[in-house]
């Protein structure tokens, strides 16, 4: 629940200027060679075969078949998938596969965005429908998404209206949006409870109903709760195409490259980091997406006190 | 004409965890057309209580709250009175001028007029040059200002006002009072100012309520022979009449009946 924990938190007015965004930069690039680092580090200096205490091994094994070089999983990247004739260069199969799950991800972004509104539209104005439905919300993200996958696969193939057919990609949407949804409903809510009681007056005083309230204070007031929640949505969207992928079995996205290379890990080990690789980008980039959305609204991030 | 506000017999009694609290008890009060009334008292007296009846925001146990000679609400519904609190209350992500816009937008009012009205609100409030400003660029004395543009946009002839410059350094409070009065002359409002303070309620009153806690009532109500409110300028503070008016009101506060000395009151 640390997800619910983070948006409950009241956000804060940040002051990001050209430096502060270099140095911010310089901190994350930093951070990965650090970690390239460590992991060469401990390649270097661990034990071959890994710690084992009793039965438990506390120490991965530091063989190359485990943990390949850096540099091995980094060239590994510039040659090509097999060696069949014809094969394409292994980045370009990851980047291909991670946009098909990307625009899937993205499909199931906007799904969930507007279910999660809806949700927390509803939750706001009947004060009975949150205590109804806020429980089954958070309750809903505990269900294992592994064991729940199949079951929308099965029950999409059976939908057919006119020349419309269910496809397979369009379970993974659906899955990907129930990851989605869920920030989205909660830092929602809470962002259109956000104005405080002076504003709701000050709105009953022009005789302004429902909607207007909403359209002119609790909409306005609710973006920078929206903001991280709309970026959470789209990191936990990645998340759920890249698992459904795997336990749908859908072909030609990364979460199926993640199973498979996987599996000819034995033989070539620094190839199933590529696409590990792959969906740790493609998270980047659909919350960075998300993050350029924030620049459209930046006045809705004012704060009232005096200069 | 009627009254701008007429408050008859009005008792109003709170509902809370531990029992019923009596906020008021048996109050009445008229405000004439253009009249200014402070409502002085101490913490708990029901000043803030009172004005929030007469805007609607709360209704009467018993009695009735009339403006312009229509109950309460339908005066609310038709927007009849313009109300501005201690915070200022704007809105963050609106401009100064989006800010004063939003009741006239509010009431479907077309484009070109509300900017017109604006323009006219924002000379009026003397922020000429802050239109396209947002509130946090703004130092609290200019929110409040704001706020009051915002008050009066659809031309009330009652403004409500719970201690607008509670607030503020004293400065910026003795010249936004100066420029109250004055705005109050020009569009010829009626005010229901509620105030801790006794020379802010003796300079800007015709009338000043003074009332008394525990059940929350009016003690007294001490006319202030100043001349008229528009005609009022700093030097007045530093009258012998002012002072006597200070006198009269804290005796008024002092001898409400009450043992308990009238905690919450200025008397700077």
């Amino acid at each position: 629940m640390t997800d619910a924990a983070t948006l409950l938190a009241p956000p804060r007015r940040r002051h990001a200027g050209q430096g502060a965004r270099l140095r911010a930069a310089c901190y994350g690039l930093l951070g990965i060679l650090t970690l390239a680092a460590v992991w060469e580090l401990y390649k270097g200096l661990g034990p071959v075969d890994g710690l084992v205490v009793g039965d438990i091994r506390v120490l991965p094994r530091t063989s190359d078949l485990a943990m390949p070089h850096v540099w091995d999983m980094i060239a590994r990247l510039f040659e090509p998938v097999t060696r069949a004739e014809g094969a394409r260069v292994l980045w370009l199969e990851i980047v291909l596969a991670a946009g098909l799950t990307l625009g899937i991800a993205a499909a199931g972004w906007v799904v969930g965005v507007i279910v999660g509104m809806a949700f927390a539209l509803i939750m706001q104005r009947w004060i009975l429908a949150e205590s109804a439905l806020l429980p089954w919300i958070v309750l809903s993200q505990t269900v294992p998404l592994i064991a729940f996958a199949p079951l929308v696969k099965s029950w999409g193939s059976r939908i057919e209206i006119g020349a419309f057919e269910w496809q397979d990609w369009m379970s993974v949407a659906v899955i990907a949006s129930y990851l989605a949804f869920f920030p989205v409903a909660v830092g929602a809510l809470k962002g259109l409870q956000s104005p405080d009681r002076l504003h709701l007056e000050l709105l009953h005083t022009y005789s302004a109903g429902w909607w207007p309230t909403m359209l002119h204070l609790r909409l306005p007031a609710a973006v920078p709760y929206l903001l991280p929640a709309l970026r959470l949505a789209a990191a936990n969207a990645v998340v759920g195409a890249v698992v459904a992928e795997v336990s749908t079995g859908l072909q030609g996205g990364i979460g199926r490259l993640v199973i498979q290379y996987a599996g000819q890990a034995s033989g070539d080990p620094a190839k199933a980091w590529a696409p590990i690789f792959g969906a740790i980008a493609l998270g980047l980039i659909a919350a960075g997406s998300v993050a350029l959305l924030g620049l459209l609204v930046k006045d809705y991030r004012r704060t009232e006190g005096a200069a | 004409m009627s009254n701008a506000v007429t408050v008859t017999g009005v008792d109003k009694v709170f509902d809370s965890g531990a029992g019923q609290v009596v906020a008021l008890t048996e109050v009445a009060l008229d405000v004439a057309p253009g009249e200014f009334v402070s409502l002085i008292g101490p913490s708990g007296c029901g000043k803030s209580t009172l004005l929030r009846l007469i805007a609607d925001l709360e209704s009467p146990t018993n009695g009735t709250v009339e403006v312009f000679g229509t109950s309460a609400h339908q005066a609310r519904l038709d927007q009849r009175y313009g109300i501005a609190f201690q915070q200022a209350g704007l809105l963050p992500w609106r401009t100064v001028a989006a800010n004063i816009a939003l009741p006239l937008e509010l009431s479907g009012m077309p484009k070109s007029d509300v900017r017109a009205r604006v323009d006219e609100l924002i000379a009026l409030v003397g922020l000429g040059d802050f239109g396209d400003r947002f509130p946090d660029q703004l130092s609290g004395g200019m929110q409040q200002r704001v706020a009051i543009a915002r008050a009066l946009a659809k031309k009330p002839q009652l403004l409500l006002m719970d201690e607008p410059f509670g607030a503020l350094d004293e400065m910026t409070r003795e010249y936004l009072q100066t420029e109250l009065l004055r705005i109050a002359a020009e569009t010829g409002a009626a005010v229901v100012f509620v105030t801790h303070s006794i020379p802010e309620a003796v300079y800007l009153s015709d009338r000043v309520v003074v009332m008394s806690p525990r059940p929350g009532r009016i003690a007294e109500v001490v006319p202030m022979s100043l001349g008229s409110t528009g005609s009022r300028a700093d030097d007045l503070r530093e009258d012998g009449s002012f002072f006597e008016m200070i006198t009269a009101v804290r005796e008024a506060l002092h001898g409400g009946g009450v043992a308990a000395a009238p905690r919450g009151v200025e008397n700077r």
